[in-house]
Formats: C-alpha cells, sequence, structure tokens
C-alpha cells in the first residue's frame, strides 16, 4: 500500500501544484457543455423527426419528408459517433471551408447523433399516447400542430422521461470520444495529468469516480422533473 | 344547419355509409339509433370531419367541410364534440381544459390583428394605400384569459362542478368527466354539439347526471346530434330519431313514430332486444 500512498502524492502534487485541476475543470466544463447543448439540440431534432413520422401519409409532402427523416435517422444510427466526427472535422469542414473549435463541433455532431436515438425514443412516446387526446384537441378547433404541441408532446415526453435520462447518461460517458478531433475533455485531462507524472493508476480512478458523480447526480435530477411531471397522474 | 348530401365513407372495399342525405334545423335535437356496426359513429365522426368523408358533402352554415381547402379547424369551433372516452386533455387541469381553446383562438385573432395593423401603419407612414384597414383591438392577452376564466368558472358552476377547477382529470370520476367535456366544448359556444355515446363507457350510476346536463343543453335550444343506446332519452329528449342499419337510414320521425309505430322489420327487431 506503501507504493500507492506515493502515487496519490504524486497525483496531488501535479494536481494542485502543477495545474493540473485547470485541465480537469476545462475537460470537466467540456464534458458537460457538450453532453447539455448536445441532448437539448437532440431533443429539439428528434421531436421535430418524431412529429413528421408519425404524420398522416396520405399526401405528398409527409412522405417525402418521412423518406428524408428515414435517411437521416438510418444515416447517424448507422455510423459510430466516432466515425461522425471524424467525417465532419477532417472532411466536411475543410471541404465547405468553415473554422470551427473541436467542442463546437463536437456539440453539433453529439446534437445530430443524440437527434436520431431521440426521435425513435419520442416517437414511440408520441404513439403510447392515447388517440383520443389527439381527437379532443381536433374537436375543440386546434389544428394538428397545436395539438401536438399543447397536448400530446407534452404527455409523450412525461412517458419517455426515464428512457431519455438514458440517452443523457450514455452521451456524458460517449463525449469520451471527442480527444479524437482534439477537444479537452475529462478524458484528455486526466490523461494529461497521467502523462505529465508517468502515472496513470490515481488519474484514471479518480477521472474514473467523477463520471459516476456526474451520472448519479443526473440520475437523482432526473427523478425529480419526473415527479413534478407526474402531479397530473393518479398516486401509484 | 347542418346538410349531408350524398355522404359516402368507406373503408378500403368496406362501405360504412351509403349515401346519407340528412338535414340537420337549428335548435333540433336529433338521436342516431341503430345496432352496433351500423355505422351511428362514423356517421357523426363524417360530420365534423373527424373522419373524411369519402365522396359528398356535409354542409355546416353554408359552407362545404368536406372541401380539403377549407379551413376544418375554424369550423369545427362552432361544433363541439363530446366523446365515448371524454378524450379530456391529461396534462391539463379542468379548468385549462376548458380554457384551452378559447385562448388560443381568441389570442390568434388578437395576433392576426395586431400584425395586421402593424403593416397598415407602416404603408400609411410610407403613404402607400392599403387594402385592409386598422381592426379595433379591444382586449389584451391577459383580458381574454381573465374572460375565458370566468366563463369557464360560471360553466362548471352550472354543472355543480366549479370546486374541481384546479385538479387534474385523473382524479375526476366517469360522469364528472364527461360533464367536463361537455363544458369544454360548450365554452367555444357552438352552434351544434355531436355526442359519440357519451354514456356508453360510464357506470350505470353515472349516466343519470350526464343525460341530465344533456337535457338541460337541449331545453335551452342547443342544436344536438346524439348516437346513443339510451332509448329513455331518445323518447324524452329527441324532436327526431333516426334509425341507421347498414350503413343507409332505414327510417326517421319523431320518437312516437319510432318507438310506437316502427314500419320496417329491421327496426321492429331491434326496438324487440333493446326496450
Amino acid at each position: 500500500m506503501g507504493n500507492f500512498n506515493k502515487k496519490i502524492e504524486v497525483f496531488k502534487d501535479v494536481f494542485f501544484d502543477g495545474g493540473g485541476y485547470k485541465t480537469v475543470l476545462e475537460g470537466l466544463q467540456n464534458t458537460i457543455i457538450i453532453a447539455v447543448v448536445g441532448l437539448v439540440i437532440g431533443v429539439f431534432i428528434g421531436t421535430i423527426i418524431a412529429t413528421i413520422r408519425v404524420l398522416p401519409k396520405y399526401k405528398t409532402l409527409p412522405k417525402v419528408l418521412n423518406g428524408l427523416c428515414s435517411f437521416y435517422v438510418g444515416l447517424f444510427r448507422g455510423t459510430p459517433i466516432v466515425v461522425q466526427l471524424l467525417v465532419f472535422y477532417y472532411v466536411l469542414l475543410p471541404l465547405l471551408e468553415i473554422k470551427m473549435a473541436a467542442v463546437t463541433v463536437a456539440i453539433y455532431v453529439f446534437g445530430m447523433n443524440s437527434g436520431a436515438y431521440i426521435s425513435e425514443i419520442m416517437r414511440s412516446g408520441i404513439m403510447s399516447v392515447d388517440v383520443g387526446q389527439m381527437e379532443g384537441g381536433r374537436a375543440v378547433g386546434l389544428s394538428y400542430g397545436v395539438t401536438m404541441r399543447k397536448i400530446v408532446i407534452p404527455q409523450a415526453v412525461k412517458n419517455i422521461l426515464p428512457t431519455l435520462g438514458n440517452e443523457f447518461i450514455a452521451l456524458i460517458k460517449e463525449t469520451s470520444v471527442v480527444s479524437f478531433v482534439g477537444a479537452t475533455d475529462l478524458y484528455v485531462a486526466f490523461n494529461y495529468i497521467g502523462s505529465n507524472s508517468y502515472e496513470f493508476m490515481v488519474p484514471y480512478l479518480v477521472m474514473a469516480m467523477i463520471y459516476i458523480v456526474l451520472v448519479l447526480l443526473i440520475s437523482m435530477l432526473i427523478k425529480i422533473i419526473e415527479r413534478s411531471l407526474r402531479k397530473s397522474d393518479r398516486d401509484r | 344547419m347542418i346538410e349531408t348530401v350524398n355522404l359516402k365513407k368507406c373503408y378500403g372495399d368496406l362501405t360504412v355509409l351509403k349515401d346519407i342525405n340528412i338535414k340537420v334545423n337549428e335548435g333540433e335535437v336529433v338521436v342516431v339509433i341503430g345496432p352496433s356496426g351500423s355505422g351511428k359513429s362514423t356517421f357523426l365522426r363524417c360530420l365534423n370531419c373527424m373522419e373524411d368523408p369519402t365522396a359528398g358533402s356535409i354542409i355546416f352554415n353554408g359552407v362545404d367541410i368536406a372541401d380539403m381547402k377549407v379551413d376544418i379547424n375554424f369550423h369545427r369551433q362552432k361544433m363541439g364534440m363530446v366523446f365515448q372516452h371524454f378524450n379530456l386533455f391529461n396534462n391539463k387541469t379542468v379548468i385549462e381544459n376548458i380554457m384551452l381553446s378559447p385562448v388560443y383562438v381568441e389570442t390568434k385573432k388578437l395576433k392576426k390583428a395586431k400584425r395586421n395593423n402593424f403593416f397598415v401603419k407602416l404603408k400609411q407612414t410610407f403613404g402607400i394605400k392599403s387594402d385592409s384597414q386598422i381592426i379595433e383591438i379591444t382586449k389584451t392577452k391577459a383580458q381574454i384569459k381573465k374572460d375565458a376564466r370566468e366563463n369557464a368558472l360560471t360553466l362548471l358552476k352550472k354543472i355543480g362542478l366549479e370546486d374541481k377547477a384546479d385538479i387534474y382529470p385523473s382524479q375526476l370520476s366517469g360522469g364528472q368527466k364527461q360533464r367536463v367535456a361537455i363544458v369544454r366544448s360548450l365554452a367555444m359556444n357552438p352552434d351544434v354539439i355531436l355526442f359519440d355515446e357519451p354514456t356508453s363507457a360510464l357506470d350505470p350510476e353515472m349516466v343519470g347526471e350526464v343525460l341530465e346536463v344533456m337535457k338541460n343543453l337541449a331545453k335551452d335550444g342547443m342544436t344536438m346530434v346524439v348516437v346513443t343506446h339510451e332509448m329513455g332519452f331518445a323518447k324524452e329528449v329527441a324532436s327526431r330519431v333516426l334509425f341507421m342499419d347498414e350503413g343507409n337510414i332505414l327510417e326517421q320521425g319523431t320518437p312516437q313514430d319510432i318507438f310506437q309505430n316502427p314500419q320496417s322489420d329491421r327496426l321492429k327487431s331491434f326496438l324487440a332486444k333493446v326496450l
């Protein structure tokens, strides 16, 4: 154990005196920003796609849109997120001659990627809401879109919240691949500390603990939101 | 008020409604009876285009609403509907259920008027002649909400549920839900209300309270089209009874005609079973 204590000392040295905590904070910040903003973008894209995919399909426009959405979902679910990141950063951006920070790229890619997954989650949520809710809205003269926005989607979100929480947790953990395009996240930060001290055991252990704490916090947050949304339900 | 002309509805090869021509006049209570599968509900749902008719037209206040180009939402605001399974909005409280559509519709009008006035003024400042006039704005959004709330509370008081205004539909009994659903359609000040088997999903005990509300509505002169299995209600309240079978209207007449003096064998055998 004496060996391990020494390793902790080395880690403390680099972390506090060597300024390692600054990198870690930056990494933590990036991880959270990428996951949170990515999720927000994902929910936005996902809701739109899900709404389009549940449209009645006897007109041409919904059919075409539905096809496009299927293509989008297939594309983003069919390739690993690392590949999407690399293609976006090293292929698309140079081709379009756009300069963009690695973190920004990561936010967009994670948003679009989770949008594909969330669209299917959201679709199942919308379909789980009784058809009568839509009919009730239409019968008082609200349009399809307004009924969807005010009645169906709020209920769908309530139904899918546990699954959405899953998606958020997955997103937090998946952010550890952004180092492929050179963005600093938690993994990069601790890797940096490790390479500075030639000592990886403690940094990686601390990294794992930070991830666990993050995920536990998120789970708690989801539970609180869920409880406040359940107030229209009967007690069970 | 409502007139169907050669109304036809098919689901694939199955023809549910065959050529229906019916006129509902203002102040009438038309009750539709018939065996299940006869197309009663489909007929009712066609009246406000909840199901799009396959052929024929539905003239409501002089407009053919079966035409896909017509803004159906506008016409549905004047055509309430009450469902078998209530279809109250589960994520809204009772009073929000009632207020939602009136507030939305009024606010939309307000926004439209404001936008219109803005452009008219803009054109005036540049000296361009404009075709549209300034629309007078009488209410702010807060006032719209306040009025809708007051109206909703008055309506709730009528059915004795004003103390339930701020609870969610999941905490109401079936009968209470259905009464709230009726009030929700009343809040739009409709010209006609369609009832799709309003008591079929209720406990026998609660049927009475819902029918009572409907009777009062009829007394107040509301135009109603009611699909129901409650023959007692039909006898007492209806001004006209339609008997449907296999997608046709076999017989129609006053409750007396239909119940005391049925003409067709089909109606006779139906009445023998249900009375």
